[in-house]
């Protein structure tokens, strides 16, 4: 008779739990966790600010004020992951100088976490990249290009996975078919591998047997194209169990994220940041810790 | 400078089924833009330091002198400096390419957009050559056979002014053609020529197709920025002209 009881009740309260809005739901009692993703593309070289006379970034950019900005969200929010999309060598004379070596150092002494290889990335050849390794204190992630007859053999992971404060995110990166962009005397024996079955492999790898609570792709495909080309828009329609795509080689410049549909019709973003070093991308994302949270289903609104 | 805005995420509901038991409430996106208004990382400009003075003295070690400016802009056909590029590149590239294979080169075909800057009258230095060519291609001699000699003679026809060496090409007023030489000679059948570019162009960039599927092809190591910087080493006054290797009638 008491279990009968108990069981009606518990059936109640989970009705009426499902029928409040989710922000009053947990409100009360749930811990609110928020993780920071903040992310660059296509920096190329761009330690320095553009100078003061330049007709389109006059006095933008910068590594040296991009730390100062990102020390400073890192006080408000110690949970912060830092990540690049690729194209980080090429544009200045410190790489010509240099072959990326300040580069890679100014991203380590940043903290960054993780980034994925552009196709300048390869301008002075797997060799050049894999020179520049060891001034890498970040994860250099590419899930598509098969290293194993080269140099950079072993020097790359296919994805990461990264736990802050308890949440855990897999990060995987996709490059862009070096074909037609990279001569075969810089990529020598790379393999592209196709970035959709490649996608599909790390998707199901990090949501379904790792559990990851955010799935983030480092794509160097490029935003969109008007002809028929693996691109971030595609990949994130095509795809399912992606939660964000940090997109870059197209240098483009999204007043926003974009939120499109997936295969499975959930919501994806992408962002890309046009290039440079002229914007920082900044994704919160807040979730909510409670065994009870199941039926989250109706909206928080803020503006 | 902020761009905000929120994405409400019933759709992660899913998750919350999960081990880590979260569910994921709100998104929200921020473009910051890196401004003069933000202070710099002292750490950052420390190290930087050192780097910035030796590329500074570097770019500024004086080459050559150049009596005049020289714009790309200057065409159709062909201007002073695309011509100035095209003949470094058959001087300095002709000698590594006969010790390597024997062979001379014909002539050499560079692209007009690949002109990144002008060549400023009064010093020029190792920035000039950076400023005019910024990327790192390097020059390629590809064999072609007289046909494709003739194909790229046809897109020359466009009357743009990529710089050409050691070839003639004249066109009449309703660009028909008079005149296309290779090494002062009209081309042949059944000969083959070996012409110089650089690598994006031997892939076909520009449109260039007549360079695929070559006879053969010699890769000279050499960027073509490090054949302008040689060759302003090597000449004390860079005062290139317009000529008549490429023209209209």
């Amino acid at each position: 008779m008491e279990r009968r009881s108990f069981l009606k009740q518990t059936s109640i309260a989970t009705a009426a739990f499902s029928v409040l809005p989710a922000f009053e739901t947990f409100g009360a009692k749930a811990e609110t966790k928020k993780i920071t993703i903040l992310h660059t593309n296509d920096v190329h070289s761009h330690i320095e600010p553009f100078p003061a006379t330049d007709a389109s970034f006059a006095n933008q950019g910068g590594a040296a004020r991009r730390l100062s900005l990102i020390n400073r969200i890192r006080q408000e929010n110690p949970n912060v992951l830092l990540l690049d999309a690729g194209d980080i060598f090429q544009g200045t004379p410190y790489f010509n100088f240099y072959g990326g070596e300040l580069e890679f150092k100014l991203m380590s002494m940043m903290g960054y976490d993780a980034a994925t290889i552009g196709n300048h990335d390869f301008d002075n050849g797997v060799d050049g990249l894999a020179k520049q390794m060891p001034n890498a204190s970040f994860k250099m992630i590419s899930s598509n290009y098969d290293f194993s007859n080269t140099i950079m053999e072993g020097l790359t992971k296919p994805y990461e996975i990264f736990i802050k404060d308890g949440i855990k995110i897999g990060v995987f990166g996709l490059g862009i078919q070096l074909k037609g962009l990279v001569t075969e005397a810089l990529s020598k024996e790379t393999q592209y591998l196709d970035p959709l079955e490649i996608a599909q492999d790390m998707t199901r790898k990090l949501k379904h047997e790792e559990k990851c609570d955010l799935v983030i792709c480092l794509s160097h495909l490029g935003y969109e194209y008007r002809f028929d080309k693996i691109s971030d828009v595609k990949l994130a329609q095509n795809t399912q169990d992606i939660d964000l795509i940090i997109g870059g080689h197209t240098h483009t410049f999204l007043p926003k994220p974009v939120v499109l549909q997936n295969k499975a019709g959930r919501d994806v973003l992408v962002n890309q940041v046009g290039w440079a070093g002229i914007n920082l991308g900044r994704i919160d994302f807040e979730f909510t810790s409670s065994k009870s949270a199941k039926t989250a289903s109706s909206a928080v609104i803020r503006v | 400078m902020h761009k905000k805005f929120f994405l409400l995420s019933a759709l992660f509901a899913l998750i919350a089924c999960k081990q880590s038991q979260v569910t994921l409430k709100a998104i929200e996106g921020t473009q910051l833009a890196i401004t003069d208004s933000l202070a710099q990382d002292q750490e950052v400009l420390d190290y930087i330091a050192p780097y910035q003075k030796h590329i500074s003295e570097e770019m500024s070690a004086v080459l050559a002198y150049a009596p005049q400016s020289h714009s790309k802009t200057e065409g159709p056909y062909n201007t002073a400096i695309g011509n100035m590029m095209a003949d470094a590149v058959y001087e300095l590239s002709n000698p590594i390419f006969k010790k390597r294979t024997g062979n001379a080169i014909d002539g050499v075909l560079l692209n007009h957009g690949g002109i990144r800057s002008t060549l400023n009258a009064g010093e020029v230095t190792m920035r000039t050559a950076y400023d005019i060519m910024p990327f790192e291609n390097s020059i390629i001699v590809v064999e072609l056979t007289a046909d494709k000699v003739r194909d790229m003679f046809t897109y020359l026809k466009s009357g743009k002014a990529h710089p050409i060496a050691n070839m003639q090409l004249v066109l009449t007023e309703d660009d028909s053609i008079v005149k296309a030489t290779v090494n002062g000679k009209p081309v042949e059948d059944g000969q083959t020529y070996f012409i110089a570019t650089n690598d994006y162009l031997r892939q076909g960039g520009d449109g260039m197709v007549f360079f695929a599927d070559p006879v053969s092809e010699t890769v000279l190591d050499y960027k073509v920025r490090s054949v302008l910087i040689d060759y302003f080493k090597e000449k004390d006054t860079i005062a290139p002209v317009r000529d008549n290797r490429f023209i209209k009638e």
